[in-house]
């Protein structure tokens, strides 16, 4: 019986019950990596013998008869930007390929406590710039539905590790909507919670007011569990909410009966794959049938995010990204004299998309240009956030689709930048208010790719969200597939 | 032409990063198009529009001033590309 494609909390119970052990788990899904890993390359680094031993230790843990937690002996994969204490953390940038973290996230922290299996580090777009994975300095990620299509990004390591079967669960990052979009992409569920919901220390910084981690996983039960872990002010992180930490699972329950689901017009744009409007009007309609209330509600400022966003983020990455310079960590490339010691490790180490972005950040930022853009795009940020605000003083949630079209061929856009970023267009608004955004499995495009749903909430409203969501997923079977891959299937 | 040749040379300046001449056309003219599909900003009135740096609200945030156990020299310094002792080593800044 494989393992290897059953979600979390199924496995949880296995292991409880005993009928099977963390080894043989482990075991299972390492066997999985090594079929498919060739052809989908999720991973930067694999942390197989460390995992072997996390597993042990989960056994014996067993074996005491000790209470296991959620996450005990399962294992799951971390996105490589969030800081592992003594194993590698690239960022997928040649700028810090030999970085070794000296402390641990704080989420890693929380996952720690609960022992899981720690499998490795997943690839993603450089310093987490991009929506396709390909803008990784060392290899591009490859859609397990399809090894020609991106998987997405800029967690698409692991979206694509989950998908596959390489890694029961992740953390991703999301500053745009680099969970949510390669979630959709890979046919998975993607959370990024209320920013502010979990703590960001040792995330390696891009945008900082619009940086948070989240949950990949194969359904919202995981999901759930998951968030309960990572949740909670941390000191560690000023901008951590001290808000109360509901018990998210009590939020698992099949009920939308007068929930007010708002659709926003301006997210149906022009430029949408049909097949994707459909799936996520059939899936609204579904709700609507199971006793939800549909809204038609109007977002006006949603055509100013993609621009209000490509200033913030990269004028937020342009001084983040300054701590890059050949002296505390990282790479150096040698100049003759300090200025240039750092311009050649800069420009000989940084991919071009993040060149890209710290050149817009800085031009936004510069003298002369400051008012008309960065200035002018935190204003209408306030414009976008204001449309949320009041469009739930009428419904509780929001629903749309994930991304305005499935997973793209790999090289597809890659030259145009600007079009590039057009495809955001349904993400990065939540992250400019930032609001709490689910993906799941909506439907298959008639090629056989993965649409998602995107359901959106209030600040802080993540439960709302998943029970939306489950009672979706309650109602259908599209979390249940997964891909055809080489090896044992 | 929305960028010039003189702002890449300065953003570049700012950024401490070099543009070989043979990629300027091309960087040009990528942010070029980015900036001028951000020109619809201009559309919105945001004359009485405060800005929005943080989503949600936020104070000051005090804690007491203790002293706490933080990174230890050695760990500091570990992924330091060059170090000397106690110390970052890099090019030297001031002359003889």
């Amino acid at each position: 019986m494989a393992l290897f494609d059953k979600p979390a909390h199924v496995l949880h119970d296995m292991l409880v019950k005993k009928e099977i052990s963390a080894q043989e788990l482990t075991a299972d899904v390492l066997g999985r990596l090594d079929a498919v890993e060739g052809d989908v390359q999720a991973y930067i680094t694999t942390t197989r013998e460390q995992a072997e031993e996390q597993a042990k230790a989960a056994d014996e843990k067993i074996a005491r008869g000790e209470k296991i937690s959620f996450l005990t002996g399962i294992p799951g994969a971390i996105k490589d930007n969030i800081c592992t204490k003594g194993v590698k953390t690239t960022c997928a940038s040649k700028i810090i390929d030999n970085f070794v973290p000296p402390y641990d996230a704080t989420v890693m922290t929380k996952l720690n406590v609960q022992t899981p299996v720690i499998l490795g580090k997943t690839n993603l777009d450089e310093f987490a710039m991009g929506g396709s994975t390909e803008n990784s300095a060392f290899h591009p990620t490859h859609n397990p539905w399809a090894l020609d299509h991106v998987p997405g990004g800029s967690s698409g390591g692991s979206a694509a590790a989950v998908a596959a079967g390489s890694a029961i669960w992740a953390l991703g990052s999301d500053t745009g909507g680099s969970i949510r979009q390669p979630a959709s992409f890979c046919g998975v569920v993607g959370l990024k919670p209320t920013y502010g919901r979990v703590s960001r220390y040792g995330l390696v910084a891009y945008a900082s007011s619009l940086d948070q981690i989240g949950p990949l996983t194969r359904d919202v039960t995981d999901a759930a569990n998951i968030l309960n872990i990572i949740a909670g002010r941390d000191e560690m992180d000023s901008t951590s909410s001290a808000a109360e930490v509901p018990d998210f699972t009590q939020a698992l329950r099949a009920d939308v009966k007068g929930m007010k689901i708002g659709l926003p017009k301006e997210y149906f744009t022009k430029g949408m794959d049909p097949e994707v409007e459909q799936a996520v009007k059939a899936a609204i309609k579904q709700l609507e049938n199971l006793g939800a209330e549909v809204v038609e509600i109007s977002l006006p400022h949603t055509e100013y995010a993609i621009s209000t966003y490509y200033i913030i983020a990269p004028a937020e990455a342009a001084t983040n990204l300054e701590r890059y310079d050949g002296v505390s960590y990282g790479e150096r490339i040698d100049g003759e004299d300090l200025v240039q010691m750092m311009t050649n490790t800069r420009t000989q180490l940084f991919g071009e998309e993040v060149k890209r972005r710290i050149m817009i950040g800085n031009y936004a930022l510069s003298a002369g240009y400051y008012d008309a853009y960065y200035l002018k795009a935190l204003k209408v940020r306030t414009l976008v956030q204001q449309d949320y605000l009041e469009a739930f003083k009428k419904v509780d949630v929001i629903m749309a689709p994930t991304a305005p079209t499935p997973a793209y061929k790999i090289g597809e856009m890659i030259d145009d930048p600007l079009q590039m970023y057009l495809q955001d267009v349904c993400t990065v608004p939540l992250n400019l208010a930032g609001l709490p955004g689910l993906s799941l499995p909506c439907s298959m495009s008639s090629k056989g790719m993965p649409i998602g749903l995107q359901i959106i909430g209030q600040p802080l409203d993540e439960a709302t969200v998943l029970r939306a969501a489950y009672t979706y997923e309650q109602s259908q079977e599209y979390h249940k597939q997964m891909p055809q891959l080489g090896g044992k299937n | 032409m929305k960028v010039t040749k003189d702002d890449l040379a300065n953003v570049a300046v700012l950024s401490r990063l070099e543009i070989p001449a043979a990629e300027q056309d091309t960087y040009i003219q990528q942010m070029d198009s980015i900036l001028t599909y951000m020109d619809n900003l201009s559309n919105v009135d945001t004359a009485d529009v405060k800005p929005t740096t943080y989503a949600l609200p936020m104070q000051n945030v005090f804690r007491e001033d203790v002293v706490k156990p933080s990174l230890a020299r050695e760990l500091a310094l570990q992924n330091a590309p060059l170090k000397d002792d106690n110390y970052f080593k890099v090019p030297k800044v001031l002359e003889d």
